[in-house]
């Protein structure tokens, strides 16, 4: 009988070429750039860190209120406000390389020129391990929501900022879309090097008294438990394509949505909502799919990624 | 700043609306500066609700007091808290005021805004004045605390129905008129809801008087990191850029402010 304690559990994954030392890293938004944790929460023993979208230059973001909370988890229109990349890279990345942690970027643009342009930028900067392109943000008016969810686009997206940077490659995948495998393919044709889903979904709340919108933007983005189950299904349905590992997020809390990821097919995954109530829930989420795979007898991530028993 | 499991010590309703709540927390109440806040995971809410940012009311002998109203899910629900829950909350948050004031600390609080300042004005090197606004008189907290330690308290309510009648404003107009006719300076601390920062921050301006004031915003991470709770801001140089209440903030100096 093999001794389930003792075992040596390898947790470490290949996420497209991100060597990452456990599956868990942190959703785009939800960590700003590292540092604003660092004093909470151990950020040495994340997987990766993903930091808060940039672009090429500054940028403000959107009117006030950003945030609502609803049932089930909250609607964001932040609106990506950003240093730019050469912010980024003179206020933040010295403290993101003292980690010792894979960086993540992820990236935006209004245009194929300018996301190519910023993957370009970035691909000069020391310490930077990989980008996540942002096609799928429903906040920002150009560019965002409207790039992923036309495969063309996604496509023409992708392939140009390939041509940009050899650093691995990660479309964020918007979850509005008939069918999710188009995009998978898309995506993946066209050189990316791994797939990032889901990113929140549109949405919308009404303050019934003042009958106007809550967000000052009027749409937002939904995030927390309440779009677990949603991503679970599209990661599940991706998994049956995608050729590419996929980083899974919506809605961790704890151990047990992360697990569920892995088992739909996620090869990694993202903690974000959670992040605000709970800085150091990322750690847990860690610890938990550890235990999880010695309980059940998993020496590493592979026996685990897209395990799901569907009979 | 930490992120720590607080044992509640106490926990009573001031008035109809607005509690106090005491919680063991000696290694935030030991760091905590007035105008600084905890962010509280709400008990009975943990699971489904993002945290609720709270100014520190008083911080000695390792415990932490909260004065909150209760506006809403999360606040109602911490009213149900008695003494031995337990609590999970991050602090200390924020820069908070500065302690030494040029000439006579005018604080300026409106409803809870009493909250930050009682904190300040048992911190600040010099005893002054603190004008206290509500729309009625169960609005009005904290007088009897600040008289205590040797304040003196002017009250205003809308309705009249304790001290002037009138906006804390008001008495604010007055307050200085006397300390000019003396020859003094005074130095503004203002707490309270965006319009009367507003209007004590535009008196600070046209006196040529510095004004601190701690602006209430809705947070969500409380750290920096999410960029829900920004404001306008201003440098020296005339130069803007947008800072983060909960992390920048929420004390900033009335000029600093672009509203």
């Amino acid at each position: 009988m093999v001794d389930v304690a003792s075992q040596k559990i390898d947790m470490a994954v290949d996420l497209g070429g991100i060597r990452m030392r456990n599956p868990v890293t942190v959703a785009s938004g939800t960590f700003g750039y590292g540092q604003e944790y660092a004093g909470l929460v151990d950020v040495t023993r994340l997987g990766a860190i993903t930091v808060k979208g940039i672009r090429l230059g500054e940028w403000a973001g959107n009117p006030l209120p950003r945030h609502v909370e609803v049932p089930g988890g909250m609607l964001n229109a932040i609106g990506l406000q950003g240093p730019g990349v050469e912010g980024f890279a003179r206020e933040y990345m010295p403290f993101l390389r003292s980690t010792g942690v894979p960086v993540i970027v992820n990236i935006w643009g209004t245009d194929e020129n300018e996301y190519a342009e910023v993957a370009r930028r970035l691909s000069d900067v020391e310490g930077v391990s990989g980008l996540e392109l942002n096609i799928s943000c429903p906040n920002v008016k150009e560019g965002g929501n409207a790039f992923g969810t036309d495969p063309r686009t996604v496509a023409a997206l992708v392939a140009a900022v390939r041509r940009a940077t050899k650093l691995p490659l990660i479309p964020k995948l918007a979850p509005n879309v008939p069918d999710i495998k188009v995009f998978v393919r898309a995506a993946q044709d066209a050189g990316a090097d791994a797939l990032s889903m889901i990113n929140t979904l549109p949405a919308m709340a009404i303050d019934i008294e003042s009958k106007r919108p809550i967000l000052a933007n009027k749409v937002g983005g939904l995030s927390g438990s309440a779009i677990h189950p949603v991503a679970v299904k599209l990661v599940w349905e991706a998994a049956k394509v995608a050729q590419v590992p996929i980083l899974a997020m919506g809605g961790i809390m704890g151990p047990e949505q992360a697990i569920e990821f892995m088992l739909a097919g996620a090869a990694a995954v993202a903690v974000g909502t959670a992040n605000f109530i709970d800085p150091s829930v990322s750690l847990r989420v860690i610890d938990g799919i550890e235990a999880y795979m010695r309980r059940h007898g998993m020496g590493s991530l592979r026996e685990l990624t897209g395990a799901v028993v569907c009979d | 700043m930490v992120d720590m499991l607080c044992e509640v010590l106490g926990h009573k309703p001031l008035t109809e609306v607005y509690w106090e709540l005491d919680i063991a927390a000696p290694d935030i109440a030991e760091q905590a500066r007035p105008g600084q806040f905890v962010h509280v995971r709400v008990p009975g809410l943990e699971a489904v609700s993002l945290r609720r940012p709270f100014s520190i009311f008083g911080a000695e002998g390792g415990t932490l007091k909260i004065l909150y109203k209760n506006v809403g899910r999360g606040t109602a629900e911490m009213t149900r808290l008695s003494a031995g829950d337990r609590l999970q909350v991050i602090g200390p948050l924020g820069n908070g005021f500065p302690l030494c004031a040029e000439g006579v600390p005018v604080l300026v609080a409106g409803g809870y805004g009493v909250a930050p300042l009682f904190f300040l004005a048992g911190r600040l090197e010099r005893k002054g004045v603190v004008l206290i606004g509500g729309r009625t008189a169960a609005d009005i907290l904290a007088r009897d605390d600040f008289e205590r330690i040797g304040w003196r308290v002017q009250v205003a309510t809308q309705d009249g129905s304790l001290g002037t009648e009138g906006l804390v404003t008001d008495l604010l107009d007055k307050e200085l008129a006397g300390v000019c006719a003396e020859g003094d300076a005074a130095e503004f601390f203002a707490c309270g809801p965006e319009g009367m920062l507003r209007a004590v921050g535009e008196r600070a301006v046209a006196a040529g008087l510095r004004g601190w004031l701690s602006l209430d915003k809705r947070m969500v991470c409380g750290v920096g990191a999410c960029l829900a709770c920004v404001q306008k801001l201003r440098r020296a140089d005339g130069s803007t850029w947008i800072g983060r209440v909960c992390h920048d903030g929420p004390v900033f100096e009335a000029r600093e402010i672009v509203w």
